[in-house]
Formats: C-alpha cells, structure tokens, sequence
C-alpha cells in the first residue's frame, strides 16, 4: 500500500538540483515523479525512483543528506474532477494532507498522486472505503 | 584527604591577612628586583605601598603574555640565576616560547601544591600513580610527579603516548591512579575496548585530568569507560604549571584556588574592570610566594567564575568553575560576549543536532549579525517542510536564550563547512574592524 519516496536536502544555490539529477542519471537511476519545496535557505527534493536503495547509496556518496519517507500513491482519472473526488472524503474525516504532488502515467493516460499524510493508516482506510485505488510500491517505481 | 588541612582548611578571615601580608612582600620584592615591573608601576603611578589593602590589587597594571616576549627569556626572573634550579617553558607554537623559572623553595611549594591536588582527587600513599604527561620542558609531568612522591605514593613516570604499553603497565603494574589529559584519557579507553582490556580487568580508581578545558559529559564519559573517579585540576606554566586549583573527590563540582599561594580575581576582557562573585570573566591571577618568577596580575585568557561554598570536602578555599574557554576564542556580537562553546552545548541538547556548526559573523550596517550554519545531518532532516521549519525554530530559540542575541540558524549540507586537519574550523569573522582580540 506504502510507496517509498526519497528525499534530499538542497542547500538553496545554483546547481545544486543539477548535480542530483546528474549523479542519478550517471548511475541509470530513472526519476519517476519529483517534486521540490523551498525556502529562500533551502529546499527539500522528493523524488519517485526505480531503485530507491541505489538512489539513496549514491546520493549519500556524493555527501548529501538522504531520507526515505512512507507515502501514498493514489490513482485517478485524468478528468474535471478527479483530485476533488479524493480530496473530499479526506477533509470529511478530518485527514491533513502534509503534501502532494502528481504526475500523469503514460500507458493509461491516468493521473498519479504521490500524497503525504500525518496518519497514514487512517488516510488509506478512508481512501479504501471510498472505493479509490491506492497503486502499490512496485507498479509505481516503474511507472 | 586534606594534605595541608592547616592552610586548606584556614577560616577565610585569616587567610584574607595571610593573602595581604604575602602580597605586600611580593610586590616589595618585584618592584626592588624586577626592573620590567618597576617600569610598569611607576608609568601607572603606584608604588608597592599605596597597596593598603588585598581589593587595591585592582589599581596595579596586569601582566600578558607580552610581558613574556619583551624579556625573554629571563627578563621577568626576580632572582638571580644562581637560585635558579630548574627551567620550564611553553612549547613557542604561537611566537617565542614563555619561559619559567623555578628555585629550590619554588620546587618545594609546587610539590606541595600538586600533592594537595593528588590528595583532593583521591590519591593515597599506598596508590600507584602513572603519569601519563608529558615529562620535559612541559609543567604537567614533572609537577605532579613530585606531588605524587611527596604524598608518598609510588610513581610511575611512563611519560605520554605508546598508549598500548600505557595499558599494558596499567594492568601489570597495578595502576590505581591515572594522571593525563582528559581526551587522552578516552583515547586510552577507546584503545582498551579495541584491545578487549575491561575495566574490571585493572585496579583503577581515580583519574586526575588537567591540562585542556573539558565538559561535565566528558566526566561521565570517563567515568564510564574507565570505572573511575574523575576530577579536574588547573595550572599554567606562566604562574607554576598543574597546582593552582584542583577539584576535590567529595563534591566533584570546582576547582579550590591554593588561596594561599595565588590570589585570583575576575575580570571583565574587555574594560578590564573585576567582576563580582560568581560572574564569567578572565581569571587572573597574583602569585603571592613565588619567589623565581612572580607575577602581578597575570592575565590567564580563561575563562571561568569564581565562587564561594561550603564544601563537604571541609576545604575553606574559593572555588573555580570549569574554564569553558579562553578569551581568544571569545566573540562580541551587539555587546555581548559569546564562545563558540557555548553555541556547541546549546545545540548539543537538541536532540539529533551534530557538533558540525560555524559561526558567521558580519556587520550590516552598523549592527553585528550572527549566523550560526548547522549541517542537516539525516537526524535531523524531515521530508516533511513543517516538521523541517518548526525544527529549525526550536534550534534559533534554544540558541538565542542561551546566548541572549538574536541569531540566525541557517541549515547547510554536509561538509559545507571547512575543516582544517579534520578538525572544523568554529568563527568566520567578515566584520572589517575587529573590535577585540588580542594577538599571539
């Protein structure tokens, strides 16, 4: 039900991003779905990986800081609509979203939403109850 | 143990007279034999009789390590060269090295003197002391190694360094008494553990530590590793070397000042002027019976309080709080004197935080700007930007009540911040005047 997303922490000055995206992509690590929160100091990069162990290896080698965080992935019709029909019986239940970000898979033409919640169980029993599809771990990292 | 419970243990009216009537023949002495100090009162316009009481001290000019240099390497000696029998000196790193010199009756008290602090540590006549100082130009092994004879115990003077032999000795000599460095002593422990040597394995006892600042944890630590008994003692070869002040077994907590033989005071850094009890200032020190190389008002650059309490060891002396740093090190940001170590403890009860942090200081305008930079180490790294915010908060509050100015904590990666020779590199100081500091 988990999906394991990797996050770094960026100093905020130039280069920084590039050189993550580099050191992944000369170690064939295929970046998913990133997304970035910052502040004028500095930001956190998350990242959805294919192989999250080798991602946090290198980064780490490369001297920088690397967590990995337990966050859901919910699938959703790309249409007017979708991200309110998860969104709803969320804020009914009284469920904070910490963060989110989405991308939109290629086969399917299905949107992705990479959520993080404070309680993570009680969001996946409500999503369940809604009748919405949480993809598991490994269909995501190889989106 | 007291070793000499008639004058650690004086009621403080009589020590006061005992502290005036030495005084007043050192500074009789200097003024007639010591040409450098004759110069320095008469150009502050005082001569050893208008010293009428002990808080007169206060008008006579202070001795640097300056001083020192200007006279080196003898200049300072207030006898002749013939009643010298033993020279000590510092090892020069920073410029040219202090030199000290001892006479016969200056031998005698500095033994006195670290026997006291032996004794005050936990040392016995049936212990065996291994001195793991450096013996040579340097203070700390020879000082504490005659304490230890005239105490009566049995010394062995293996010197610093060989630290597997040190082990070795410790377990078939039966060592019951280790006398080093406080961080020499955890390297001993470390390479114990490497070696599979447990402390039930030896007859240890008692620790006596000296020689550089360390903390109430490095204590426990100690204590630990080594199932001993530490104290603290403090010395500097410019006023004798190990033998000012020692921490006694019994309340573990500040050094008692040999009263009797120093005469310490607290100063502000910067004005100069005493501070009252309890205050955190420069220690300074007079030595009141020295008779090879007095000194006046000797500026220690440590930095430390001074206190008075009833200590259950019985001692009647005035006690000193562990240095926490030297004066050098000190900043002054918007007025208000800061130590790296003190911005190192403040983090260190963050749980999480790591000893990796620098200092950044500049000047907007005309206001002193302070930076703290802490390396986000996985502990404390959130993916999450509140939990990451509320955390960098807590560290700019606990950091700003501990030190009493506004800071600003800014998080960096890992090794951004320099380090030279592994160790890192604490104050980056852009303020284009220095407003303080006094150069080796």
């Amino acid at each position: 039900m988990k999906v394991e997303q990797i996050s770094v922490f960026l100093e905020n000055k130039a280069g920084r991003l590039a050189e993550v995206a580099k050191i992944l992509g000369d170690n064939g690590v295929n970046i998913g779905a990133l997304s970035l929160a910052d502040t004028t100091d500095f930001g956190i990069l998350r990242l959805i990986v294919n192989d999250r162990q080798k991602a946090k290896q290198v980064l780490k080698d490369a001297g920088f800081t690397v967590g990995i965080t337990e966050v859901i992935a919910v699938e959703v019709d790309d249409t007017p609509g979708g991200l309110a029909r998860i969104l709803t019986p969320l804020a009914e239940n009284g469920i904070n979203v910490e963060y989110m970000y989405a991308f939109v898979e290629k086969s399917s033409n299905k949107a992705v939403l990479i959520f993080k919640f404070e309680n993570l169980e009680k969001a996946i029993e409500v999503l369940k109850a809604n009748n919405i599809t949480i993809l598991p771990g490994e269909k995501v990292y190889n989106l | 143990m007291i070793f000499e419970p008639e004058y650690e243990c004086m009621p403080r009216d009589e020590l006061k007279i005992l502290q005036f009537y030495r005084l007043k023949r050192q500074l009789r002495r200097v003024y007639e034999r010591v040409p450098a100090y004759r110069k320095k009162m008469e150009e502050a316009g005082i001569k050893p009789e208008d010293i009428r009481s002990l808080e007169d001290i206060r008008y006579l000019p202070f001795t640097t390590k300056d001083d020192f240099r200007e006279n080196y390497p003898y200049g300072l000696f207030a006898v002749d060269m013939e009643e010298i029998v033993r020279v000590h000196s510092s090892s020069g790193t920073t410029g040219k090295p202090t030199v000290v010199g001892y006479t016969k009756r200056d031998l005698e008290t500095w033994s006195n003197l670290t026997a006291r602090v032996l004794a005050a540590g936990g040392v016995r006549k049936n212990d065996v002391v291994q001195i793991a100082f450096g013996y040579g130009l340097f203070t700390g092994g020879f000082g504490l190694h005659y304490g230890a004879e005239k105490l009566g115990a049995t010394v062995i003077p293996v010197s610093s360094g060989q630290t597997k032999r040190q082990i070795m000795i410790m377990k078939d000599y039966g060592t019951t008494a280790l006398v080093c460095t406080p961080s020499y002593a955890l390297h001993i422990a470390e390479v114990m553990e490497e070696m599979g040597v447990s402390p039930e394995e030896l007859k240890l006892k008692v620790g006596l530590f000296g020689a550089e600042p360390w903390t109430e944890n490095m204590r426990q630590e100690i204590e630990k590793r080594l199932g001993i008994d530490a104290t603290d003692n403090y010395g500097l070869s410019e006023v004798m070397g190990p033998g000012v002040s020692g921490e006694c077994i019994e309340a573990k907590s500040g050094l008692h000042v040999f009263e009797d033989h120093f005469y310490v005071e607290v100063i502000n850094p910067e004005t100069e002027e005493p501070l009252p009890e309890g205050e955190w200032g420069e220690l300074v020190i007079t030595t009141l019976t020295k008779e090879g190389l007095p000194l006046i008002r000797y500026r220690t650059r440590d930095i430390t309080r001074l206190y008075y309490e009833e200590c259950p060891c019985g001692r009647t002396l005035i006690k000193m709080s562990k240095p926490s740093g030297r004066t050098d090190d000190m900043l002054i940001i918007r007025g208000v004197n800061i130590f790296p170590s003190q911005v190192e403890e403040a983090l260190l009860e963050i749980e999480g935080v790591s000893p990796h942090f620098q200092i950044i200081v500049d000047r907007k305008g005309y206001l002193d700007e302070m930076e703290v930079w802490v390396e986000a180490s996985e502990n404390i790294f959130f993916d999450s930007m509140k939990k990451q915010k509320e955390l960098l908060d807590r560290i700019t509050e606990h950091l700003q009540q501990a030190l009493g100015v506004k800071v600003k904590v800014k998080l960096v990666e890992p090794k951004t911040i320099e380090r030279t020779a592994g160790k890192a590199k604490r104050v980056i100081d852009r303020r284009e005047l220095p407003s303080h500091g006094r150069k080796d």
